[in-house]
């Protein structure tokens, strides 16, 4: 008998233990836990205002966003703590992959939320997004400051614009020397060095969906795919993000052998700051030709359980105090007019006289079909 | 009292009451997500686009023709071995199976793992490397399935062949071949059906190009948002994987036919004109699936790659995925070594609840018993990307959105773990004396009193087996985690696929690195539940 009361004592124990776990979730103050209660049974954004004020609320990001616990904490995390100074609630990072792969988990997630605010949705995946419903719409103080053209991308408000930047195609300036060729200048002068030139998939890399995007900016609904036949037959190499393009096959950042690479038109001056010794010049240089403007977003997550701290939080992202520590730490364009720009960014950074771009509604339309029909061609 | 001795039957409430849990667990966790899924694939009217679409074909062949080859390749592979361990006695021989066992239990992350150490880079991503994952998992299934069969072929029949004039290879090729027919079909068809849904093996060592369906549904629905197209693959996978489980019942039943097996004790020492290739057969076999498991541990001491010097600097940094200074990974190596106890200890704990409590109602349950068996069996076939898919879909609105809720992924890694439990623990209930029960009550004991004092004792060794096989599964399960683990809480196979799936030395060896500590926890369990399992058979 006695063995039999331990088994079920056993038993009630998992039971109950079930059931305390899920309450202690929603007590916890963890992102996970704040978020089940929210779509469980609170009445959406009311719950926040009436119960005690949340006191960390989290921010989704992509890779390339600087983590928050660092040794050195780097300027955005500084100007964060600024805003945790003034209304007490702490900001947490979560680095949910490349773009693609961010967004999608949103996608899966919406409603029940991984975390608080979202940063990083760009204008090629944006109107996924907001058909997925993953943002909460919000009209942030402080708009005015922002460039109008950005803002016609949102006209209900979903997500706030952030920064922007260029696509570009990268060259390391030293390594094309070296081969003794020509610096690239256009598309053509890729596709005849396929083998050095390393992408992006467009399924789940911003910066590859760029790049795709402008390559049928550039030739068209009825050229683009023999381009690409040509790029893959060629040898381009393909990675599933930027990082591992970057860092990992890029002959100058990355150690690696391939001396072109889809990267931002402000990564130049990047390298010019964290050059490992002084440099007068940028080692790497941008193929105008081919950049392609890309404007990124952040949103308030549908479902959180603290929409007003998530509110503030927008407003803080697109406020002066913050948009100016973006070029130097993200390298791209601050959204917001106001900021002054660094010396070593304007004279190192690309901004293209023209910069290639498709109209939003095709790009939604098409983008499925097209990341498919890329797929085929370059992976098949 | 007289009364209740005769018919000795457990009260009709309790047993109800413990056949609920399962039986709940089971609608709820499997059955409605199966359902769900289903209900996806036909109503998104993605049927017709999944199925027009060139790289769904592309997809099914590939999957097709590496799993073929793979199971082809195992069973040339294996057959020898199988031949040395089933008919010779020799030095090291239980090592050799214990080894070979503890590789198939192995998490599938570990063994692309280990395949990208022992390769090198230029084959890291080929066709090869699958293929030779899939070969060095299922040697194990080989030499389990057939060997089972030839150490108990009656001799005699070979005996005659050979006085009749038949050379060694003519008495192999027509009489043993054909008498082992049925066992090579059983494992030809389990090897078939793991690397089919092979998902761990084709994330890790599989390109764009390289995917089976599993990872396709995994990339539709996690990577691109396709649901709809996701959930149309995953049924396609499913219909094909029914066709061919039933084809190969009837093969398998064809092949069929009843002898006389002999003594399976009758193992010999090998005479000196078998040494050499008895030692052959077991030693390329050992190098093949050892080397693999050398190089993965000699890697994660390389932080700079093959060929550069020793360091620790993977061990010591497996806390911090930089790509740069202040810039990092998404991922917390040490963090998901957390998350990967954690779940671990929560899913063995549930598995042990269901399958105890499964256990008990089967054995004292008639037909509904054989139902809940059967049904509790069925997860376990069910490939694990179509239980995680279907959970992350269907519990995805209040009130049932859990989709945050940490007790999630132990969960399904319970409905997988359960059926493990249930099988090591009922054939030791099934066989009790009913005796035993009777005498009890006849002593005064109340049926429940009399089941209990007859049945907890024995229960508790196939327990341990079954919680110590739950553990380690949960620790290595990849493809139902994938779908439901939320980032910032990934578990270790999680961790180790991101980190090898980048470019940089020291991500690779950190990758190395932990999955030197997933084997060695694996195999750590494994050798205690096969020391308890060995301790039992003694007693």
């Amino acid at each position: 008998m006695k063995s039999l009361t331990a088994l079920l004592f056993a038993l009630l124990l998992v039971a109950t233990a079930c059931a305390s776990d899920d309450d202690s979730s929603s007590e916890a103050s963890s992102d996970d836990a704040t978020t089940e209660s929210s779509g469980d049974d609170d009445d959406g954004e009311d719950g926040a205002d009436e119960g005690p004020a949340v006191d960390s609320i989290t921010l989704v990001a992509y890779d390339s966003y600087p983590a928050d616990d660092l040794d050195e904490p780097n300027p955005l995390q500084i100007a964060l703590d600024e805003f945790t100074a003034e209304t007490g609630v702490e900001v947490e990072i979560l680095n949910a992959g490349d773009t693609g792969t961010m967004l999608a988990k949103a996608e899966l997630t919406a409603g029940n939320p991984e975390g608080d605010v979202i940063w990083g949705i760009d204008n090629s995946f944006l109107s996924r997004a907001i058909d997925a419903e993953i943002f909460e719409p919000y009209a942030a103080n402080g708009l005015d400051a922002i460039d109008p053209a950005f803002l016609e991308l949102v006209p209900n408000h979903e997500a706030t614009p952030v920064d922007f930047g260029d696509v570009c195609v990268n060259y390391d300036i030293a390594a094309v020397e070296g081969a003794g060729l020509d610096a690239p200048a256009s598309f053509e002068d890729l596709a005849a060095n396929a083998d050095q030139l390393v992408v992006q998939n467009p399924g789940t890399s911003s910066p590859g969906l760029a790049f795709l995007l402008a390559t049928i900016a550039e030739f068209g609904e009825d050229g683009w795919e023999d381009y690409w036949t040509e790029l893959a037959e060629g040898g381009v190499s393909v990675t599933d993000g930027w990082t591992d393009a970057y860092y990992g096959e890029f002959t100058w950042a990355g150690g690696g052998d391939r001396s072109l690479v889809v990267s931002y038109g402000s990564s130049p001056p990047f390298e010019v700051l964290f050059a490992a010794e002084p440099l007068d010049a940028a080692p790497t240089g941008v193929v105008e030709a081919t950049c392609f403007r890309q404007i990124e977003f952040a949103g308030v997550l549908a479902g959180t359980d603290a929409p007003s701290e998530a509110q503030a939080l927008i407003d803080f992202l697109i406020s002066e105090r913050f948009q100016t520590e973006i070029p130097m730490n993200l390298f791209v364009f601050p959204a917001n007019q106001d900021v002054e720009l660094a010396p070593e960014f304007v004279d190192f950074a690309t901004i293209p006289e023209s910069s290639l771009s498709l109209d939003p509604a095709t790009i939604a339309e098409n983008r499925a079909d097209w990341i498919d029909r890329w797929t085929e061609i370059v992976a098949g | 009292m007289s009364d209740s001795a005769a018919h000795n039957r457990l009260p009709r409430g309790f047993v109800a009451a413990v056949a609920l849990l399962p039986a709940a667990f089971l609608l709820l966790f499997y059955v409605w997500p199966f359902l769900t899924l289903l209900g996806r694939a036909i109503g998104a009217g993605a049927v017709g686009d999944t199925l027009a679409r060139s790289s769904t074909w592309r997809v099914l062949w590939f999957t097709t023709w590496q799993a073929v080859a793979s199971t082809t390749i195992a069973l040339l592979v294996g057959l020898a071995p199988t031949w040395a361990v089933s008919r010779f006695e020799f030095a090291g021989r239980r090592f050799f199976l214990s080894l070979l066992t503890a590789v198939f239990v192995l998490p599938t992350v570990v063994i692309g793992a280990a395949i990208v150490a022992v390769l090198p880079d230029s084959l890291d991503r080929s066709v090869f490397a699958i293929l030779g994952a899939h070969v060095v998992f299922n040697i194990a299934v080989v030499v389990r399935t057939v060997g089972t069969m030839w150490e108990q072929l009656p001799r005699d029949l070979e005996h005659a062949a050979a006085t009749l004039g038949a050379s060694r290879w003519q008495t192999f090729r027509l009489v043993v071949l054909p008498l082992l027919r049925p066992a090579i079909a059983a494992a030809a068809g389990i090897i078939f059906l793991f690397t089919f849904t092979s998902f761990g093996v084709v994330r890790v060592l599989g390109t764009t190009g390289r995917r089976t369906l599993e990872v396709e549904v995994w990339r539709r629905a996690t990577q691109l948002g396709d649901i709809g197209g996701a959930a149309v693959l995953a049924v396609l996978q499913l219909v094909v994987l029914a066709v061919l489980v039933g084809w190969s019942t009837r093969a398998q039943r064809r092949y069929a036919r009843s002898l006389q097996l002999g003594d399976p004790s009758r193992r010999e020492r090998p005479r000196r004109r078998e040494r050499l290739p008895v030692g052959l057969a077991v030693g390329s076999a050992l190098v093949l699936v050892g080397a693999p498991l050398v190089a993965l541990v000699e890697r994660s001491f390389r932080p700079n790659g093959p060929a550069n010097a020793y360091g620790l600097d993977a061990w010591r940094s497996i806390d911090n995925a930089e790509i740069r200074p202040g810039l990092r990974l998404g991922i917390d190596p040490l963090g998901a070594l957390q998350n990967s106890a954690t779940t671990a200890a929560w899913a063995t704990l549930f598995a042990v609840a269901i399958g105890v409590a499964a256990v008990v109602a089967i054995s004292t349950l008639g037909r509904s018993g054989k139902l809940l068996d059967t049904g509790l069996m069925l997860p376990l076939g069910t490939s694990a990307v179509t239980i995680g898919f279907g959970m992350l879909i269907t519990f995805d609105t209040p009130p049932v959105d859990w989709r945050a809720s940490p007790w999630l992924v132990p969960i399904g890694h319970a409905l997988v773990a359960a059926p493990f439990v249930v099988r090591s623990a009922l054939g030791v209930v099934r066989g009790i004396d009913p005796n035993q029960r009777a005498a009890a009550a006849t002593l005064g004991a109340s049926p429940l009193r009399a089941w209990a004092t007859t049945t907890l004792p024995v229960m508790r060794r196939p327990i341990a087996t079954g919680a110590g096989l739950a553990a380690a599964i949960s620790l290595g399960e990849f493809g139902a985690t994938s779908f439901l683990s939320r980032t910032g809480s990934e578990t270790l196979p999680i961790a180790i696929e991101r980190l090898l799936g980048r470019t940089g030395r020291l991500f690779q060896a950190q990758a190395f690195a932990l999955s030197t500590i997933l084997a060695i926890a694996t195999i750590v369990i494994v050798v205690l539940v096969d020391l308890g399992g060995d301790r039992a058979r003694r007693s």
